[in-house]
């Protein structure tokens, strides 16, 4: 369980997250969505310890962030940012390796290079183990650093606009990929998306944010309503009800 | 999971597993590292031996160590800013260390100092040094995602102003007081300051043994801060250390013969061509090695066969200068 109590983050003047209360309970995938700049990936950054907070707390599994050390935090949540530019050379199986770190301190036991190859595995990645980075496509790059996540074992992953710059079949593919993290692994995923149709199918929990502030929470059917949208994003939308899922457009 | 690559061609299904290349290349350049140090020792050295033996075997530690100290503050300082571009002499590393002496000597004056013994007056700087360099460089690496374009210009910045900086101070100083300093400032692989070898020797294998201790650390450190935060590395302590590390070798290079800029973007840039792979374990050796074979066997050359005496930091200025060149256009195209 992640509870968030009162965060904020301000650089000078602007606030960015402005105090921020929430509760992320254990399963399932959490979706942040909002407009530009309401401070979405600012608070999952937060929740990761990568930029320190203004004011409030965060709390994960009972350990406070700013007071646990970062090696026990990285056994039970970890990150995947949307910018990996990396300045190593690095093969898909050293990359994932580095998700056994907060265990093994870069001396991997049996147990550890059992689990990298399961990640590599569940990610299809076997054919291009042992190739550079360098030498990949955009979407098997992607897939690596979400095997590396994977393979840290935490049971909270948090997701920084994981389909940026991916086409349609790799985005349908990287969310199918979350949704077994979450259903089959039994991890917690929070992810940001910009893709609302992305967010209403695969989500068991939608968290909306505008201005810094939280505007609505809750299951893709409370959220997922033309008024709370509209209201969002100061566009017009329409709702339709397509298998079962609510898929909306916004292109007129 | 429906998400399979058709994309993947035959050589890729194939794909060799990373050869045995970086260690072979360890192999090869260890030797060729000895080659280096024995045409050093024993060419010309006809008449004499027990005169020129030492003499030179003095000369050729500073020459290892000064190769090792680049070698190793280049790679380390590469790591904790995620980047292969800037390296401590192009960020103005030495420049501070020269205004550092400056200072010193400007406020105390070189009498002072000259009474007192050179040792403790370098163990003064490198400290001074340690103190200045990890909290600028924190503050300036520390503070997130800063552009490298922006980075090369804020060390080109710092660099121009502590030379200007020391520049100013040496003006204003007695003319003998300057001429003791300025001795120590030229590059030069000839002039060693043999007083300061056995001390630096010290420093360095206590700023190593520092470095030893984090070693696990340096390979997470180069995917950059947010995924080395992730991966639980205590970032923030690691990348001070390291700076102080940094500071300290460059300083004991420096003092040694003086600042070279592009010496360790050349044997570093190098060493990532040739070991293929960025795993420190394969880097930091490949680096060291190729730092003191460029010195020993650059010196040997150019003094054995060609009996130049001080072109050699001319050469590999001119060499990692274009480097550099290429490498900053290389990275703005990417």
């Amino acid at each position: 369980m992640i509870e968030i109590s009162g965060v904020s983050k301000a650089y000078g003047e602007a606030v960015v997250v402005d105090d921020v209360s929430v509760t992320l309970p254990r399963g399932g995938i959490v979706s942040i969505i909002g407009p530009n700049g309401a401070g979405k990936s600012t608070l999952l950054s937060m929740i990761a310890r990568l930029i320190p907070m203004s004011t409030g707390s965060i709390v994960v599994d009972g350990l406070d962030i700013t007071k646990t050390p970062s090696n026990e935090l990285a056994q039970r949540l970890s990150i995947l940012r949307q910018d990996n530019h990396l300045a190593a050379r690095l093969t898909v199986h050293d990359l994932v390796s580095f998700g056994r770190f907060p265990y093994s301190k870069g001396r991997l036991t049996p147990e550890d290079i059992r689990l990298i190859n399961e990640a590599i595995a569940h990610l299809d990645l076997q054919p291009f183990a042992h190739r550079f980075l360098d030498e990949l496509s955009g979407g098997q790059r992607q897939r690596a650093f979400v095997a590396m996540v994977l393979c840290q074992g935490t049971d909270f992953v948090l997701f920084d606009e994981p389909l940026n710059n991916l086409d349609v079949r790799h985005a349908t593919g990287m969310m199918k990929i979350l949704k077994h993290a979450a259903e089959d692994l039994g991890r917690t995923v929070v992810v940001v998306l910009h893709d609302i149709n992305y967010a209403s199918a695969y989500s068991d929990r939608i968290i909306a944010m505008k201005d810094g502030k939280i505007h609505q929470q809750g299951t893709p059917e409370e959220i997922i309503r033309a008024d709370i949208l509209e209201d969002i994003y100061c566009t017009a939308f329409e709702i339709h009800e397509i298998g079962g899922k609510r898929i909306v457009t916004y292109y007129q | 999971m429906a998400h399979t690559e058709l994309s993947a061609t035959p050589s890729s299904l194939a794909a060799p597993k990373p050869a045995r290349r970086p260690a072979r290349a360890i192999a090869i350049l260890s030797i060729v590292a000895l080659i280096a140090i024995g045409c050093f020792m024993l060419i010309g050295a006809s008449a004499n031996w027990a005169f020129i033996l030492p003499f030179r075997a003095g000369k050729l530690w500073a020459l290892i160590l000064v190769g090792y100290c680049v070698a190793v503050s280049t790679v380390l300082f590469q790591t904790v800013t995620a980047n292969r571009i800037l390296t401590p002499s192009i960020m103005g590393f030495d420049a501070l260390y020269i205004l550092i002496q400056t200072i010193i000597v400007f406020f105390f004056s070189s009498q002072a100092l000259s009474g007192a013994d050179p040792r403790l007056q370098f163990l003064l700087e490198v400290a001074t040094m340690a103190a200045f360099a990890g909290v600028l460089f924190q503050w300036l690496f520390m503070s997130g995602n800063r552009s490298l374009h922006l980075l090369v210009l804020v060390g080109i910045v710092c660099g121009v102003f502590f030379r200007s900086l020391a520049g100013l101070m040496q003006r204003m100083l007695d003319p003998n007081e300057f001429l003791v300093l300025q001795d120590t400032f030229f590059a030069s692989f000839n002039s060693t300051d043999r007083t300061l070898l056995g001390v630096s020797t010290v420093i360095v294998i206590a700023a190593s043994l520092v470095g030893l201790k984090m070693m696990p650390y340096f390979d997470v450190l180069t995917l950059g801060r947010p995924a080395a935060v992730s991966l639980g590395v205590p970032y923030k302590a690691t990348v001070a250390t390291i700076l102080v590390i940094v500071a300290v070798l460059v300083s004991v290079s420096t003092a040694l013969v003086g600042p070279i800029t592009f010496f360790g973007l050349l044997v570093v840039s190098l060493a990532h061509a040739i070991a293929g792979e960025s795993k420190h374990r394969y880097i930091l050796p490949i680096s060291i090695l190729l730092g003191v074979i460029c010195l020993v066997g650059g010196q040997t050359i150019l003094e054995r066969l060609f009996a130049f005496n001080t072109a050699l930091s001319i050469i590999i200025e001119f060499v990692g200068g274009i480097v550099f060149i290429f490498l900053v256009l290389r990275g703005s195209m990417r």
